[in-house]
């Protein structure tokens, strides 16, 4: 039974249990709701709940489960010494679900029936062109065991599809045999279906913990992989970045980390004045009028993709700046700083621009949120409104800036286009601001794409840099956090 | 005004400090404060007493400019302060509020060390030439403020770190710190237990020695103990004006007299 109409019958078994759950419960009190322990519409919930829950999760799992299984059991069929040259067992697997996927292709759109597929035989038939009639290319002449492992792989797969539509429709209908069982007006369906919330809210929590576990797991593996090919006395405190895929790499992260640093600390330059004044504008003096308009405008700015900014910086900002520290359009100041466009100022300047909205809605947050009883105090004392907001107002919110601060600069250490398009790609040390410069997260791009082996520490030092800038802003936001909170504590 | 004539006769001697004419305040279209006209003496405590939303705390702000800092509030009449009209044109708000001491319901200290609080006004208005003169003026307000035995080993703690009570004093000892000529109260006792409430009582009634107090409050008991004069509004308007003792032995007003008795709450 295919997936989509497996997922169809369980929910409309979900459905009619929901009915008949709620049916049963009033017909057990004769029709009047008053004499049932919970609500009729919580009888039919836990009917509900014993029908889908088990079932669904149970064909998650499978499906997670399967192709791992299958794998396993397919791979272990080939036979080792028959694997070519330069070959893993991965790279012929693959071939081996491509072939598997074009027959399904084939049959599918009747080009050959299911025996015909068991029947083939690579040495009498030509699979890659048959295949090729179907749309499915494949990459090199089909060698028998590779053919005979997507035979075997595809009966595997219809057989455990079949079984698990059979296991998942016996547990539902378990389900509502057994729930429908308890249904009778003593039964306390209400709090069952409270625990049946709080299980699904658990489970949303739970994911949400587990995937960024996973996420640091996957980078640490490869990372510790990374420092199995190469020093990480030069990763660390290394002064050169020079990937050579011939080999012989020097791979220091600190050029890096110079460049990311350096770059962010412009853009917050930029950022925190700006946004610091415009929140204190937008909280303390601005009317309702203007307050309701710039307020959904500076969010606007906010929701703007940091690819539109990267082409702002491109080409906007860029020429701008080299018409007025270099010699672009003869050099408006007459100065010869700057040679390219792409520059560590050019970055740091839309990128903070982009963080303008940000560091700003959040400190007009924390500044609204400082008692009104504060400013009529410091009022009531003589104090003009900017003494109140230098002496009372900003005081009091200043560790929430603060913290608004850090989140801000942990959002320029992981901002990606703006430097890949504004601040150029050369790694080194070095102060002048008019330079091109690069960062961790560019290097992370350029590293993994194109054609690379993954096997190499060329490819592996983006999963180490990666890591690096996780531990970076994490620290940070960790920080902040702290931060905050600590602060909420006083008003509260 | 037939009510000046009954005031007491230590009160005879007292001059005018403050005298509302034909006050009206409007929040929009609501019209808050209608045709009041009062006048404040000296060295008195003024009792604003009344049900809750009849534009006591309305009537105190406009002495001091604090609604100028409402959008939607707007006052006609002439307030005088020793005889100027404050909200004359030449009058800057902000000087005005030097002169013009508050203390709100709520302890409000400012997130600051206790000599910070009340340094506060005075470093604004340069009331000190150096920090030995300002440490003067802090130790001498919180010792009118009954807190200075309290808080003398720990001025740099923060003020609001203090009890209730104490931050309730602290912020009158920051009021008084910039030598106001009138200190405006409002409700000042009602987030106090008490014992808080009896030292702040205290304090009130030594504080007439120097200013003309004006208090906001909604227990009679409290107008009764520490007032020498009481003004009763009623829906906006000032229903009855005398002599403490009068206005609760004998008021003149039936709407007084039923709310003193417990009938209008
Ligand atoms: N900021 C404001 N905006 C609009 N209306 C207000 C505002 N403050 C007070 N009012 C209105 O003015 C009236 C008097 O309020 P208030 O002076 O606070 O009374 P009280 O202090 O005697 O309890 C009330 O009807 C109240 O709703
Ligand atoms: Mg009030």
């Amino acid at each position: 039974m295919p997936l989509f109409w497996l997922v169809v019958v369980l929910l409309a078994l979900t459905a009619l249990g929901f009915w008949f759950g709620r049916r049963r419960a009033l017909a057990s009190v004769q029709g009047n709701p008053r004499h049932l322990h919970s609500l009729p519409i919580y009888y039919g919930a836990n009917v509900a709940m014993s029908i889908a829950i088990p079932a669904l999760l149970t064909l998650v799992i499978w499906l997670l489960a399967q192709p791992l299984v299958i794998e396993n059991r397919v791979s272990a069929t080939i036979p080792q010494d028959l694997l070519p040259e330069n070959t893993s067992i991965g790279l012929v697997m693959s071939d081996v679900r491509r072939l598997a996927e074009g027959l399904d292709q084939a049959v599918e759109q009747n080009v050959m029936t299911t025996a015909e597929t068991l029947a083939l035989d690579a040495s009498t038939t030509d699979v890659r062109e048959l295949l090729g009639t179907v749309g499915v290319a494949l990459g090199s002449e089909v060698r028998p065991e590779v053919l005979s492992a997507a035979q075997s792989y595809r009966q595997l797969s219809s057989t455990g599809s079949t079984a698990m539509a059979v296991v998942c429709l016996v547990l539902a209908l378990a389900g509502f045999g057994l729930s429908a069982r308890h249904t009778n007006k003593e039964f306390r369906a209400r709090n069952v279906v409270e625990r049946g919330v709080l299980a699904l809210l658990i489970l949303a929590a739970s994911l949400a913990i587990l995937t960024t576990v996973g996420i640091v797991l996957s980078m640490l593996f490869e990372t510790v992989n990374f420092f199995g090919l190469h020093a990480w006395t030069d990763f660390f405190f290394g002064s050169t970045w020079a990937p050579n895929f011939r080999g012989d790499s020097e791979l220091s992260m600190l050029p890096l980390l110079w460049g990311t640093l350096y770059i962010s600390a412009i853009a917050l330059l930029v950022a925190v004045p700006v946004g610091l004044f415009a929140a204190i504008y937008l909280s303390e003096y601005a009317g309702p009028a203007v307050r309701s308009l710039a307020k959904p405008l500076l969010e606007i700015l906010a929701g703007i993709p940091t690819i539109v900014y990267g082409l702002f910086a491109l080409l906007t900002v860029g020429p701008l700046l080299l018409n007025l520290f270099g010699q672009g359009e003869n050099g408006i100041l007459g100065l010869n700083w700057m040679t390219g466009a792409t520059s560590v100022l050019t970055a740091g300047v839309v990128m903070g621009i982009m963080l303008i909205p940000f560091v700003s809605s959040l400190s007009d947050d924390i500044i609204n949120a400082v008692p009104q009883s504060l400013r009529d105090g410091s009022l009531g004392l003589g104090a003009t409104r900017s003494e109140t907001i230098r002496q009372v107002v900003l005081p009091a919110a200043l560790p929430g800036i603060v913290g608004a601060i850090l989140l801000a600069a942990s959002r320029a250490i992981g901002e990606t286009m703006i430097v890949v398009m504004g601040a150029g790609a050369i790694a080194k040390f070095s102060a002048n601001p008019f330079e091109s410069m690069t960062t961790i997260t560019t290097r992370v791009v350029s590293q993994l794409t194109g054609d690379t082996d993954f096997a190499s520490p060329e490819t592996l030092v983006a999963f180490a840099l990666g890591l690096s800038l996780f531990v970076l802003t994490l620290g940070l936001n960790v920080l902040a956090l702290y931060i905050v909170r600590k602060y909420r504590e006083q008003y509260d | 005004m037939n009510t000046m004539n009954m005031l007491d006769k230590t009160l005879d001697t007292n001059t005018t400090k403050i005298a509302a004419r034909d006050v009206n305040v409007y929040y929009g279209e609501t019209h808050a404060i209608k045709n009041v006209n009062v006048e404040i003496a000296t060295n008195t405590v003024t009792a604003f007493i009344g049900p809750s939303g009849c534009g006591k705390s309305t009537f105190l702000r406009c002495i001091n400019r604090m609604n100028d800092t409402i959008d939607v509030c707007r006052v006609t009449g002439d307030i005088l302060l020793d005889g100027e009209d404050i909200y004359d044109k030449r009058v800057d708000p902000v000087q005005l509020r030097a002169k013009v001491g508050m203390v709100f319901q709520k302890p409000n200290p400012f997130p600051k060390s206790i000599y910070d609080n009340v340094a506060y006004g005075p470093r604004i208005h340069g009331l000190s030439k150096n920090k030995s003169e300002m440490d003067e003026i802090v130790e001498k307000s919180l010792r009118r403020a009954a807190i200075w035995e309290e808080v003398k080993d720990r001025l740099d703690a923060p003020g609001t770190g203090l009890s209730g009570g104490q931050q309730q004093r602290l912020c009158i000892a920051r009021a008084i710190a910039t030598e106001p000529e009138v200190l405006l109260m409002d409700e000042p006792c009602s987030a106090l237990d008490p014992i808080a409430t009896a030292q702040v009582e205290e304090l009130i009634d030594e504080l007439r020695a120097n200013y003309s107090v004006v208090i906001v409050t909604h227990s009679m008991q409290q107008a009764a103990r520490v007032s020498q004069k009481t003004a009763f509004f009623h829906l906006g308007n000032l229903v009855e004006f005398g002599a403490t003792g009068q206005i609760f032995t004998n008021p003149e007003d039936p709407r007084t007299e039923s709310y003193i008795t417990g009938r209008i709450g």
